[in-house]
């Protein structure tokens, strides 16, 4: 393990955007903190989390797919994919993290997703374990450790310094080359703040949630008469979904610019009325069972094609941001044993 | 007032003068409340909840409540009642289905304000006359109510109940408002310097649509950006450009129309001041053809669908652009 003191983080990300494009959470204008491209004046940003997870750098909102030019009879077909360039993502919390292990499973099995995979293998993620967990956070439920984030190097701040661990051999790299910044430390140095975040974690309210197990019985779940109820406040509107570090729907469209065709990929959301529109239509007519998908998808039917591993990670993004506060949690409670 | 508000409730689901009732439901922690219909006493008992953070306009939801028939007790904040008018006005719900009590409102609280002031981990929270006591886990916190009072509140129009059919607590007057500083203020500000203060708000815009959905004059059944046949639909902006414009067209469609409820801004997550494009329009309406606000009235024309000779001639732009 490594340390840096605080004062001297500053250098740290001079030295890391010296080679690589850094990316840190960041504040703007209105309070809120942005993965933004670090320059000298950008200061790391104290907010828990970031408004939007690190999945856009990744798996960005909008990318261009392929170009079609027509001429005449002549169709010709442009790739419009540029030279990656490798990057680091810093202050990524454990809950994003766990995320990306998600988004891989969906984009890196077969077929994989070349898009996205070149992304993943030119960025280095550097995780910071969270200080002051909020009311709204449940990653716990999800079996994830706010002290003890993954990544390619994991990093823990407490008054002083930065503590850096690196896990991987990209995280290993990359310390390597900032070596002469980073001092030798005891591996035990980060374990006071892994302490005193994990007696945080336990007074939180949602400490106790647990994801019932609704694998075996999908379809008492999906029948349930709660659905009706819960999905009624709901003014589908696609929020939760675009702050959520999981969500991984996209949608394919064609941009016809007179001489041709730009086909793009955006995100999609269950919310939105023409989700998964097809030439015969789409099969979920009514918001609710829009809604439904959302949370069929995240709590049943990925664990149950994922082994067992849950589509959420426990942020509270959308326990924040929904308009009308209807959420997973609320869902969660209510529908729990409802299907037993 | 919740007490009161449960036990009138009770009372007119038991005689049958109404048959359900619209309100907001308790969230798992205090602030993060839900509009919720409730079906009898005891489902209001259990869930029914109205404090601080009820801020919500029940208003749009009364659209689908009214296609369901049946009468509805909807309790409505003299915000709310504006656009219940305005929706009266546009033939948007149907007044025999409800049954109006006008709550008295003396401004509702942002979570958002609470979290900016440093509050997080937050517990509970308990008001007493002006002072608001915030228990976290890391410590209590106290404030004063215009601390974490909603920006809308805070600038808040009238506390008058433009209809109702019961009152319950104060009715109060229409206020001396001052919901048009920030617009003066943008309106001293060079072209370029205006440009980029809104290049820089609305470049935060996620595209959720929130504004859109919550927003009670957006009630087309089939918006335009949502209709593939429209050639307008989108997802995702083309361009950096196209996020500016869907605010930009959407505050143009709802002008003379908007009563300024605030909800777009309350809902937008990526805290966009979009509310200052349509108090724009209202103080220009207000300048051009005299003051008018939406909902205040339900049998009049509004200044944008009414002609009289005194109105602006189209020339006032170029008067004005050069001004």
């Amino acid at each position: 393990m490594y340390r840096i003191s605080l004062d001297s983080i500053d250098n740290l990300f001079a030295a890391i955007s010296a080679v690589e494009k850094l990316y840190i959470p960041a504040d703007r204008e209105d309070g809120q903190s942005y993965f933004t491209e670090w320059k000298e004046g950008v200061k790391l940003s104290d907010n828990l989390n970031t408004f939007r997870s690190a999945k856009g750098l990744f798996f960005p909102q909008v990318q261009d797919l392929v170009s079609f030019r027509t001429e005449g009879k002549k169709i010709e077909v442009i790739d419009t994919r540029k030279e990656t360039e490798d990057f680091v993502v810093f202050g990524v919390r454990a809950c994003d993290a766990a995320s990306f292990g998600i988004l891989d499973r969906v984009f890196l099995s077969d077929p994989v997703d070349s898009y996205y995979k070149t992304n993943r293998d030119h960025g280095t993620v550097m995780t910071l374990a969270c200080n002051r967990p909020d009311e709204t956070c449940f990653c716990t439920s999800f079996g994830i450790d706010p002290s003890d984030p993954a990544g390619d190097i994991s990093c823990w701040k407490d008054k002083e310094n930065l503590y850096l661990k690196s896990l991987t051999e990209k995280g290993e790299k990359l310390v390597y080359a900032l070596k002469d910044l980073l001092t030798e430390c005891d591996e035990n140095a980060a374990d006071t703040v892994k302490a005193e975040v994990k007696a945080v974690m336990n007074e939180l309210p949602l400490s106790n949630l647990k994801p019932d197990d609704f694998t075996g019985e999908q379809l008492s779940v999906f029948n349930s008469e709660k659905w009706k109820e819960l999905y009624r406040s709901c003014i589908g509107c696609g929020t939760c979904t675009f702050v959520c570090p999981t969500c991984q729907c996209y949608d394919i469209k064609d941009f016809n610019t007179g001489k041709g065709i730009e086909r793009f990929r955006c995100w999609d959301s269950c919310m939105y009325s023409d989700f998964t529109m097809m030439a015969s239509g789409t099969p979920r007519l009514t918001q609710l069972e829009r809604f439904r998908q959302r949370f069929m998808h995240k709590l049943v039917y990925f664990p149950m094609n994922n082994d067992g591993v849950y589509g959420c990670v426990g942020c509270g993004r959308c326990l924040r941001k929904c308009p009308v506060s209807m959420n997973i949690v609320k869902v969660m409670k209510s529908l729990g044993g409802d299907a037993k | 007032m919740r007490e009161q508000m449960i036990s009138r409730a009770c009372e007119l689901l038991a005689n049958g003068s109404v048959d359900r009732v619209i309100g907001w439901e308790r969230g798992e922690f205090v602030y993060d409340v839900t509009p919720a219909v409730f079906n009898d006493a005891e489902d209001l008992k259990s869930r029914f909840v109205f404090d601080l953070f009820c801020g919500a306009n029940l208003s749009k939801y009364l659209v689908s409540e009214t296609a369901k028939g049946g009468k509805v007790l909807a309790f409505l904040k003299p915000c709310d009642t504006y656009s219940f008018n305005q929706l009266l006005a546009e033939h948007r719900v149907k007044r025999e289905n409800f049954y109006i009590i006008g709550v008295e409102c003396n401004g509702m609280a942002d979570i958002n304000r609470i979290r900016e002031a440093g509050a997080s981990g937050i517990k509970s929270i308990s008001s007493a006359g002006d002072k608001v006591t915030v228990s976290t886990v890391y410590g209590d916190r106290e404030f004063t109510l215009s601390d974490v009072i909603a920006e809308r509140c805070s600038s808040c129009k009238s506390r008058h109940h433009v209809v109702y059919d019961e009152l319950m607590g104060k009715d109060g007057e229409v206020l001396d408002s001052n919901r048009f500083d920030m617009v003066e203020k943008l309106e001293k500000m060079t072209p370029d310097e205006r440009f980029e203060f809104w290049r820089g708000e609305l470049s935060r815009c996620i595209r959720c649509n929130a504004c859109r959905n919550v927003c009670p004059a957006c009630t087309c059944e089939k918006c335009i950006f949502d209709n593939a046949s429209s050639g307008f639909e989108n997802k995702a902006a083309a361009d950096t450009f196209e996020e500016n414009m869907f605010h930009i067209i959407r505050a143009f469609h709802v002008a003379g129309r908007c009563t300024d409820c605030g909800e777009c801004s309350r809902v937008c997550p990526a805290h966009i001041p979009l509310h200052l494009l349509n108090r724009k329009f209202i103080k220009d309406i207000n300048e051009l053809y005299g003051d008018y606000q939406a909902g205040a009235e339900v049998n009049e024309r509004g200044p944008l669908v009414n002609f009289t000779q005194d109105d602006a001639n189209p020339s006032i732009v170029n008067e004005r652009g050069n001004g």
